[in-house]
């Protein structure tokens, strides 16, 4: 069962002007409810551009996103089609009826935000609230929830994201560069969308603001059993993080597997100016070296249980 | 908001492409004299052919340059209706006893303005932002205005400042872009609601904008200083402008252009203006 599904979408910018750009080529995908997945690619790739297209931020110039097999982009006319047969919509006169189909259509628009949260690129721009505390409460605060819930969410999300309770009362603008980070990420994670969507969460970040952001959406998925979706080009994080990966090139869909199955794919991926991660080229080196160790290994901590047992049943030196 | 930025620069190879901005611009002053120097049809008959001739010259798709004239139609339509009921001539066209009279030559002032302002729009369009980029062009106007650099007028500040707002246009559109998306993400709606309440949406924009506006500034401001950047005096191009015989051939041939319509203005038919 795919969360959300891509159906042949293409995506061209600026169509018909002399700066015509195709960013998606015939895309198609699938992508599995309930797991992390990763999407690596190099700049211009089309991976950003597929993000807005998953909450219909941007629609496709062609095909259809699918969100639990809903057309997310579904058209005025065949929301009206839906409405139709609905009882408030059949006694209203007619331009009554075609406002009320425009609310309809900017209703639906508005709770697939809320379905689907997007963390854009470099969210702490976002900010914008006197407090760290309202600016997490901005998404909840347009769902229209209540006073109660609002504060019980951002209390959550603050959670999730290991931002401490003292920082609440706290201007975002007094903030350092990871913290605003996470209370932008906070923001987005009070809706608790079903899938959640973020485009290079770790960009400019130190090794430790790094870890936070992937340990707080890990959590966050973990617990709630969200989809969650992570635009990246470091394999490492990838690899730390993931279950599936997408590897896009062009416009198009180069990769789709579990992590075992694309990194074992050496040279599709270095011919795409794509790197296996450090500590996997570490492994292979060491095995060339006659060191008997396996070579399906993504991680530092798998790494180092491996050369352990290795050392440990010492089969012979180096 | 896309495609609205400030400059709607074409980029093409053309001769129009070619020409020195600092020609483009002495070129297009000429050119607008010489759309007022008309009096009779011939002349707008010439001034419409050397406009087609130009759109020629620039390859320019005819759509866009007739896009550019769309944000003035309502002037155009305004002032020919002025120019229809207002004049007052010889040749009365309504029946005596209407109360609104129109004459003949108030039709042809109404078609000689909307050729004029047609013709002037669609030139300086040609001659300047279509052709010529708008940091080209600030570097032109730099030079043209150097002169006044003698009375103490801070010609290349205000370039300079010219030429740092063109630049961020359309990283501030592309910025607003980003925010309002990351705002809408969140469930922010801009376009419902009473005025205040649309009023009150912008504040999640505006603040951001202004936030990263101010940081953009002091940053430039300080790249500028590491750079030893202490405004005009003494400071050397990296791109000098450089004038080709065929920049002096344009120059006079759109002078020449325009003498020929102060001549053309004898041998005309129909009205004349006076």
């Amino acid at each position: 069962m795919y969360k959300i599904y891509l159906d042949h979408v293409s995506y061209i910018y600026g169509q018909g002007t002399p700066f015509e750009k195709k960013a998606l080529d015939d895309v198609s995908l699938g992508i599995r409810a309930g797991c992390m997945t990763g999407i690596i690619g190099h700049t211009g790739s089309g991976k950003s551009t597929m993000m807005q297209l998953l909450n219909g931020l941007a629609s496709p110039t062609e095909g259809k996103v699918l969100l639990d097999d809903y057309d997310i982009n579904s058209r005025p006319e065949e929301v009206l089609e839906a409405c139709k047969s609905l009882p408030p919509y059949r006694n209203l006169s007619k331009s009554a009826a075609k406002k009320a189909i425009k609310a309809e259509v900017t209703r639906r628009r508005r709770e697939l935000c809320f379905r689907v949260g997007l963390v854009m690129q470099y969210p702490e721009y976002q900010l914008f609230e006197e407090t760290v505390f309202k600016d997490i409460a901005f998404g909840p605060q347009n769902m229209g929830l209540s006073e109660e819930e609002i504060k019980a969410r951002v209390l959550e999300a603050a959670e999730f994201t290991g931002i401490e309770s003292d920082l609440l009362d706290k201007s975002p603008f007094d903030l350092s560069g990871g913290q605003k980070r996470r209370v932008a990420l906070a923001g987005v994670i009070a809706m608790r969308p079903e899938v959640l969507v973020l485009d290079e969460p770790a960009a400019g970040l130190d090794p430790r603001g790094r870890d936070f952001i992937f340990e707080g959406i890990s959590h966050y998925q973990k617990t709630t059993g969200s989809t969650v979706l992570i635009v990246s080009h470091s394999m490492e994080d990838m690899a730390r993080y993931c279950d599936d990966m997408v590897v896009m090139a062009n416009g198009q869909v180069k990769m789709h597997g579990n992590c075992k199955e694309v990194f074992s794919k050496v040279s599709d991926l270095s011919s795409i100016g794509l790197d296996i991660p450090q500590i996997t080229q570490l492994m292979a080196l060491l095995r060339e070296k006659g060191m008997d160790v396996p070579q399906d290994i993504y991680t530092v901590d798998a790494a180092v249980s491996a050369v352990k047992r290795f050392l440990e049943t010492g089969k012979g030196g180096v | 908001m896309k495609g609205v930025a400030f400059g709607q620069y074409y980029p093409a190879v053309s001769p129009m492409h070619r020409i020195d901005p600092r020609a483009k611009v002495i070129m297009a002053v000429l050119y607008i004299v010489c759309t007022f120097l008309c009096k009779n049809l011939t002349g707008f008959i010439a001034l419409l052919l050397s406009a087609i001739l130009l759109v020629t010259l620039s390859h320019i798709p005819l759509k866009l340059v007739l896009r550019s004239l769309r944000p003035i139609l309502f002037i155009i339509a305004f002032t020919s209706v002025i120019n229809i009921f207002m004049t007052k001539g010889e040749t009365l066209l309504t029946p005596e006893s209407w109360k609104i009279k129109i004459y003949a030559e108030g039709i042809w002032n109404a078609l000689f303005m909307v050729l004029r302002i047609t013709v002037l729009i669609i030139g300086t369009g040609i001659f300047l932002t279509y052709t010529t980029t708008p940091i080209a062009l600030t570097d032109a106007l730099e030079y043209l205005l150097s002169p006044l650099k003698k009375i103490k007028i801070p010609v290349h500040d205000f370039a300079m400042m010219m030429t740092i707002a063109l630049r961020f246009i359309p990283t501030l559109t592309e910025e607003t872009e980003k925010i309002m998306n990351a705002q809408k993400a969140r469930g922010a709606d801009f376009t419902t609601g009473s005025l205040l309440k649309r009023a009150k949406a912008l504040i999640p924009i505006l603040v951001p904008l202004f936030v990263s506006a101010f940081n953009r500034a002091f940053d430039l401001a300080s790249a500028m200083e590491c750079r030893c950047y202490h405004g005009g005096e003494g400071r050397t191009r990296l791109n000098v402008l450089h004038y080709r015989a065929v920049d002096f051939v344009a120059i006079l041939l759109v002078a020449a252009f325009g003498v020929g319509l102060f001549f053309l203005n004898r041998y005309g038919f129909g009205y004349t203006l006076s």
